[in-house]
């Protein structure tokens, strides 16, 4: 049965179990043999005689409860931005980037795809280089901070995707930027 | 999202990219071009108005008006060499187009050095209606090349991308924007296409992957195969002088370092070694030099290395940013773009005694690329917004402007190399 509880409430759920079995089954045992009244014939009967909620940690928010296909949460902030000529990762994105090093930590098998980019002054191969000096500066970060090589692929899409369009710093701060892509977004 | 790749086929018969001309050389030979006789047989557009509008484009000539000539003059008339000299004439050139039983039809045509009042030769052709296009380059490169010693490039084929909307297109036209066709479409960018050295595929990036990817593709039949799709990032391209060897640039070691590798995607080799960003490599014609951009030193400047390996030499000293090496056809000068005061512009050095000289003096220049007779330069550039070609020749004197006829940004253009 697959868990709809909270994290929060299946540890809650599974320690009450624990404890129940550690005491006597309030149906009553009967140690002459009468039938234990059998608590998985009762669906939803209450924490302490439920049924025993299955913990899936292969799936996304088993363990974090983050999910990195909210639109909200820990892992929704998926951009980095820079300086001109920059590409270390600014402080004030530190946060966002162990948020997703931690989802990894967590999940093995999860993989992501980090976009490169920069703004369009300047050549288009020369940027794809920049670009990528970006998105390797994050996959740095990521592994340092525990995350596992192969489950990041660094890649630049140069100053070919911008995010704003305008021609002036207001886009080109917009489009110095590294993206994060989990698997099913490209 | 996919990409279509489209064996050339033939489309729109309308032009795709429209010339402006701006600008003048200070002497241009007047020519007249005399209407060949009998040439609206093959249809609307004259014969001999193609090769006066190559001529013209070329910025080393003037098509003079002409009054109308009773009777037209053939490639077989006696000239009056004083008469054409009054005219203002320095050369003229005459033709005829005749039917043959067969059902297609003769060209014929004469030069004449009006100055010197003596014939410099002529050549009959025999075509279709459809090759009318395809007899006028050739004679307007016969013309060009008794009259400037230089071969003409009117026969030639150009690359480049049009950008409308969130479509991409791959697209290569006649030197004069015509008959336009498209290579590949795509949703996602496409960058860098490269001209093998005989002119029969194409290597680019695509980007539909999510990523850059190398491809090679053959124009005839436009199969295409993946040369690079490494791990990372994988661009710029660049064909070897024997067509064998592409260079690229890939991160598959970390950072972006210059690899050689088969046209197919075999026998992969690092050649730079640099915790740097080494890109745009771009082989000198006689293959003895791989120029790149580096920023190696700090900020991206041009250098160059034997491609076989070995420590590499920096080329370019003016400037903090130098990028986009591209040798001469004749190996003596090097174009690139350089940032001059902010405005990305196109440089010339001559490579013998290091003299560099702008010649643009516009603001977004990108992706020059040289006609293979090395006299003409075509570059992409952003004009009121809106992105297009831009031809001037190597001095700088003479410009034209190509823009995509329906709309949309031009751009990353590749000048063909001749077709024998």
């Amino acid at each position: 049965m697959r868990a709809y509880y909270s994290p929060i409430l299946v540890t809650i759920a599974i320690a009450a179990l624990i404890a129940g079995c550690s005491t006597t089954n309030p149906e009553g045992t009967d140690a002459s043999g009468a039938p234990v009244t059998d608590a998985t014939k009762k669906p939803g009967a209450g924490a302490q005689t439920g049924p025993i909620a299955k913990i899936d940690v292969t799936k996304p928010g088993a363990v974090t409860g983050a999910d990195p296909r909210l639109k909200t949460g820990a892992l929704a902030q998926r951009s980095i931005y820079y300086d001109l000529d920059q590409f270390d990762v600014k402080d004030q994105y530190r946060s966002l980037v162990e948020a997703h090093a931690k989802y990894l930590r967590e999940n093995p098998s999860a993989k992501i795809l980090i976009q490169g980019n920069t703004d369009e002054r300047g050549s288009r191969e020369y940027n794809v280089g920049l670009g990528q000096r970006r998105s390797d500066g994050v996959k740095k970060m990521l592994v340092l901070l525990g995350a596992r090589d192969n489950q990041i692929e660094s890649v630049s899409l140069g100053e070919e995707k911008p995010q704003a369009d305008g021609h002036d710093e207001s886009a080109w701060s917009k489009n110095r930027r590294s993206d994060i892509l989990y698997s099913g977004e490209y | 999202m996919f990409a279509i790749g489209l064996a050339l086929a033939a489309s729109a018969a309308r032009a795709q990219l429209q010339i402006e001309i701006t600008g003048a050389t200070e002497k241009r030979t007047p020519v007249a071009i005399a209407p060949f006789a009998g040439e609206a047989a093959l249809g609307p557009t004259a014969i001999s108005s193609i090769v006066r509008a190559d001529l013209e484009r070329s910025g080393l000539f003037r098509a003079l008006e002409l009054p109308p000539l009773n009777p037209t003059p053939t490639e077989a008339s006696t000239v009056n060499y004083p008469e054409w000299r009054s005219r203002l004439a320095d050369a003229l050139v005459v033709g005829s187009v005749s039917s043959r039983p067969d059902g297609r039809y003769e060209a014929r045509f004469r030069l004449h050095d009006v100055v010197k009042q003596t014939a410099l030769g002529g050549i009959a052709y025999t075509m279709t209606k459809d090759q009318v296009r395809a007899t006028a380059h050739r004679i307007a490169d016969f013309v060009y090349e008794k009259l400037t010693g230089d071969k003409g490039v009117f026969s030639t084929r150009i690359a480049y991308v049009v950008k409308r909307g969130n479509r991409y297109e791959l697209q290569i036209a006649d030197a004069d924007g015509e008959g336009a066709e498209t290579a590949l479409a795509s949703f996602e960018p496409i960058i860098s296409p490269a001209w093998s050295p005989d002119g029969r595929r194409l290597a680019y990036v695509s980007f539909e992957n999510k990523k850059p990817v190398v491809y090679v593709h053959s124009l005839l039949d436009g199969k295409r195969n993946v040369a690079a799709n490494f791990r990372g990032s994988n661009s710029a391209p660049a064909w070897s002088p024997d067509g064998k060897t592409l260079a690229v640039t890939l991160s598959r070691e970390g950072g972006s370092q210059i690899f050689l590798l088969n046209p197919d995607g075999s026998n992969v080799k690092r050649i730079t070694t640099s915790s740097a960003i080494d890109t745009e490599p771009r082989y000198s014609p006689d293959g003895k030099w791989l120029y790149f951009t580096s920023d190696r030193g700090g900020t991206p400047q041009i250098y160059r290395m034997p491609p076989t390996g070995g420590e590499p030499q920096r080329v370019t000293f003016e400037g903090s940013y130098n990028v986009s090496p591209r040798p001469s056809p004749d190996g003596k000068q090097l174009a690139y773009i350089t940032r001059n005061s902010g405005k990305f512009q196109v440089a010339l050095q001559d490579l013998e005694n290091r003299q560099v000289q702008i010649i643009t003096d516009s603001d977004r220049d990108e992706s020059p690329s040289f006609a293979p007779n090395g006299r003409m330069i075509l570059l992409a550039t952003v004009i009121g917004g809106r992105g297009l070609l831009s031809a001037v020749s190597a001095d700088g004197r003479f410009k034209q402007r190509l823009s995509a006829a329906t709309g949309g940004d031009v751009r990353e253009p590749a000048w063909g190399p001749f077709i024998e």
